[in-house]
């Protein structure tokens, strides 16, 4: 009981409206913690270097960690329904060194791009079959993908491969600028995979479907929704995501590299997490994840000011990723009193 | 005959017997084992003292998945108790006395004990979901050991150390012979007293072990300690092997490969019911796996396809969905039979 007079203390300050808005709506408290947070680390860094928040600073924010954004989409997609992707890391690599393995090669890039994301969706593919159709748990399943998509990347090469082709190069190094902001096209793509992933969860019946499932998916089977087809798709989503990150990362890196992502899905899943998405399934949102990702980039751009070691980064995000479950817990466990 | 195929260590030891007997099939020298000034050399010894990060890591992985949790950490614990291990002997100006070495590995697993017991204190006391409470350590751990290395891989000159993964002890490496100890101390404790059945009870049904009287909490915290304090045994093993903390590089995977051995020992991922021979196989397959394909002269790179098409396979055989097919091409099998021999009779009759 004591939690929630606090609670009612707390938002006595704000308007109504908004207390309304955000008892309705208790499972967004996380994302907006995790934007407070944002905000907090925007406004103490440009305090303490006084240069931080400037127009190439948060352009280089977008552009750095693109390759992220978008696998923290399809990640958002996985861990709604309840599942985990472990083999994201993987497909970046396998993808990304495929895709500049065949671009040397001389193949045209409008076989190349569309190959390397049907690649990434493949694998997604037998890890989603392995999960739906032969009850493996999510876990298993997509550490058998984590392993066959980075033995495969050393398959097709185990040195990195440059990229030379001027239309890829272009994705990074064109830059659309309006004064000292500017955007890539890998920007942009980043952006456009956001902005239809939240389309896709918010707004269509798939989306709701994905909620359902990670809500109870035994409801949802009774309710004659089609689990089966999405969690099927959930995967795919995600691997495809996973190859166009490739395609995106090495563009950015200008080359391909078999040893590309070691560790990336943790990253991944720490962000989506961060982001306010609950790893028990049902809730989340995929602008939490975008914001999840720019609090890892954040944090990341700060400890590179500081001059500090970049281990330094894994540090912070391994607190920030306790802070943030101890806060779903507390949301969890007073969710449940209420009941 | 069913009895022996049904029994739960069956598929494990026919998996790693077909190994051994692809491997001697092509290369005739693999089975064989030589003594030589005292030592014992050969494939199969080799595959005995590499097998000893993985075979502590994967006991303690097995306890823990008997909990119905799971440590992601392990690798990361690894990583900061060589770093901590070999930065003490190395700091310490008498890098070759026994003594140092000693103390230094202490503090290495003692540090790793602590690991376990806040990994414990996420899962078994603030309810954590175990995947994420030990994700927690191992994106940090690994930042933590490059801290106490100062990013940099720390080397050492110091034969007591060295002693630990290459030295020999009555014939038989030493490292195995660790393992060996660790094997049977966990098997005795879990099987000789009531703590395995209890384990078992809590990974099946915690609420109801709870209401029996089963003190799980403690029991699940116990299961991470042990399995942080196996994981900076293995670490200080690994470093050892290559006299070096490599903050990057050591127990990189092992996670998956222990959760693998755990796996294909029989275990289940939902926790209850664990095999700590059938863990012991799993580690030896995936050994003997991996000395396989280096035989056969894949890059040690693209070992991770084979892998892959062994997760696949194994957790295939052990689908419900697949039991059920065959359980019904072997029933509609028998009919047919049975309906020939009605048929034969007539003929005869």
């Amino acid at each position: 009981m004591s939690s929630i007079t606090a609670d009612g203390r707390r938002l006595a300050g704000f308007p109504s409206a908004l207390r309304a808005f955000l008892s309705r709506r208790s499972s967004l408290m996380p994302t907006f913690a995790a934007v407070t947070i944002f905000v907090l680390l925007l406004v103490g860094a440009q305090l303490y270097f006084g240069n931080f928040v400037t127009p190439l600073n948060m352009s280089a924010l977008l552009l750095d960690n693109a390759f992220l954004l978008i696998l923290a989409v399809g990640m958002t997609f996985v861990i709604v329904t309840g599942g985990i992707d472990l083999s994201v890391g993987s497909v970046l690599a396998l993808t990304g060194i495929l895709c500049a393995k065949l671009l040397s090669a001389g193949v045209s890039p409008y076989l190349v791009v569309p190959l390397t994301i049907l690649v990434g969706a493949a694998i997604g593919l037998v890890i989603g079959v392995l999960v739906q159709f032969f009850d493996v748990q999510p876990f298993i399943a997509s550490l058998a993908g984590l392993f066959l998509a980075r033995g495969l990347a050393y398959v097709v090469s185990l040195k990195s491969v440059r990229v030379e082709h001027s239309g890829v190069l272009w994705l990074e190094t064109k830059r659309f600028a309006v004064g000292q902001w500017y955007i890539t096209p890998t920007g942009i793509i980043a952006l456009l995979v956001v902005l239809v992933g939240a389309f896709v969860m918010v707004a269509t019946r798939f989306g709701r479907t994905i909620y359902a499932v990670g809500g109870n998916e035994q409801s949802a089977r009774l309710m004659g929704l089609e689990v089966a087809r999405t969690k099927v798709l959930v995967y795919v989503i995600s691997g495809a995501c996973g190859g166009l990150a490739g395609l995106v990362l090495t563009a950015y890196s200008g080359a391909g590299y078999p040893r590309n992502g070691i560790g990336t899905e943790l990253d991944v899943i720490a962000a989506v997490v961060i982001g306010g998405t609950l790893l028990s399934g049902g809730t989340g949102y995929v602008l939490g994840s975008m914001i999840g990702v720019f609090v890892y980039g954040t944090i990341k751009t700060v400890i590179s000011f500081m001059g500090a070691e970049q281990a330094w980064t894994r540090i912070i995000i391994g607190l920030l990723l306790l802070l943030f479950i101890v806060v779903q817990r507390v949301i969890v466990v007073r969710s449940e009193r209420r009941r | 005959m069913t009895r022996v195929t049904k029994h739960h260590l069956f598929w494990p030891v026919a998996c790693l017997i077909a190994l051994i007997a692809l491997n001697t099939a092509v290369r005739p020298r693999f089975i064989k084992v030589t003594l030589r000034e005292g030592e014992l050399y050969g494939a199969p010894i080799d595959i005995l003292r590499q097998s000893a990060p993985l075979m502590l890591v994967a006991l303690g992985m097995t306890l823990v998945i008997a909990t119905r949790g799971i440590d992601l950490s392990v690798g990361a614990v690894m990583a900061i108790s060589g770093a901590v291990t070999l930065t003490i002997i190395d700091g310490s100006g008498s890098s070759g006395s026994l003594g140092t070495v000693l103390m230094a590995m202490a503090a290495g697993v003692g540090l790793s004990l602590l690991l376990g017991v806040w990994n414990g204190f996420l899962v078994a006391v603030a309810k954590i979901q175990p995947i994420i409470a030990t994700l927690v350590l191992m994106l940090a751990g690994r930042g933590v050991a490059l801290l106490i290395t100062g990013g940099f891989i720390t080397t050492v000159v110091s034969p007591p150390l060295k002693y630990f993964a290459s030295g020999y002890l009555f014939w038989v490496p030493f490292a195995f012979i660790i393992a060996v100890v660790a094997i049977v101390v966990v098997a005795l404790v879990e099987r000789r007293t009531a703590l395995g059945v209890l384990t078992e009870a809590v990974g099946i049904n915690p609420e109801a072990s709870r209401l029996a009287g089963v003190r799980s909490r403690g029991i699940i915290f116990t299961a991470y300690v042990a399995s942080a304090g196996l994981a900076g045994v293995a670490g200080i093993i690994y470093s050892s092997n290559i006299m070096a903390a490599d903050a990057n590089a050591a127990g990189e995977l092992i996670e998956l490969y222990a959760i693998l051995a755990v796996v294909l020992g029989g275990t289940s991922l939902l926790g209850g019911k664990f095999s700590i021979a059938g863990t012991v196989i799993g580690v030896l397959i995936i050994q003997t796996l991996q000395s396989t394909i280096l035989f056969l002269g894949v890059p040690s790179a693209e070992a991770p396809v084979f892998f892959a098409a062994v997760v696949i396979l194994v957790v295939l055989i052990q689908a419900p969905r697949v039991h059920r097919v065959a359980g019904s091409l072997v029933r509609r099998g028998r009919a047919r039979e049975t309906g020939s021999q009605v048929e034969k009779a007539k003929v005869a009759a």
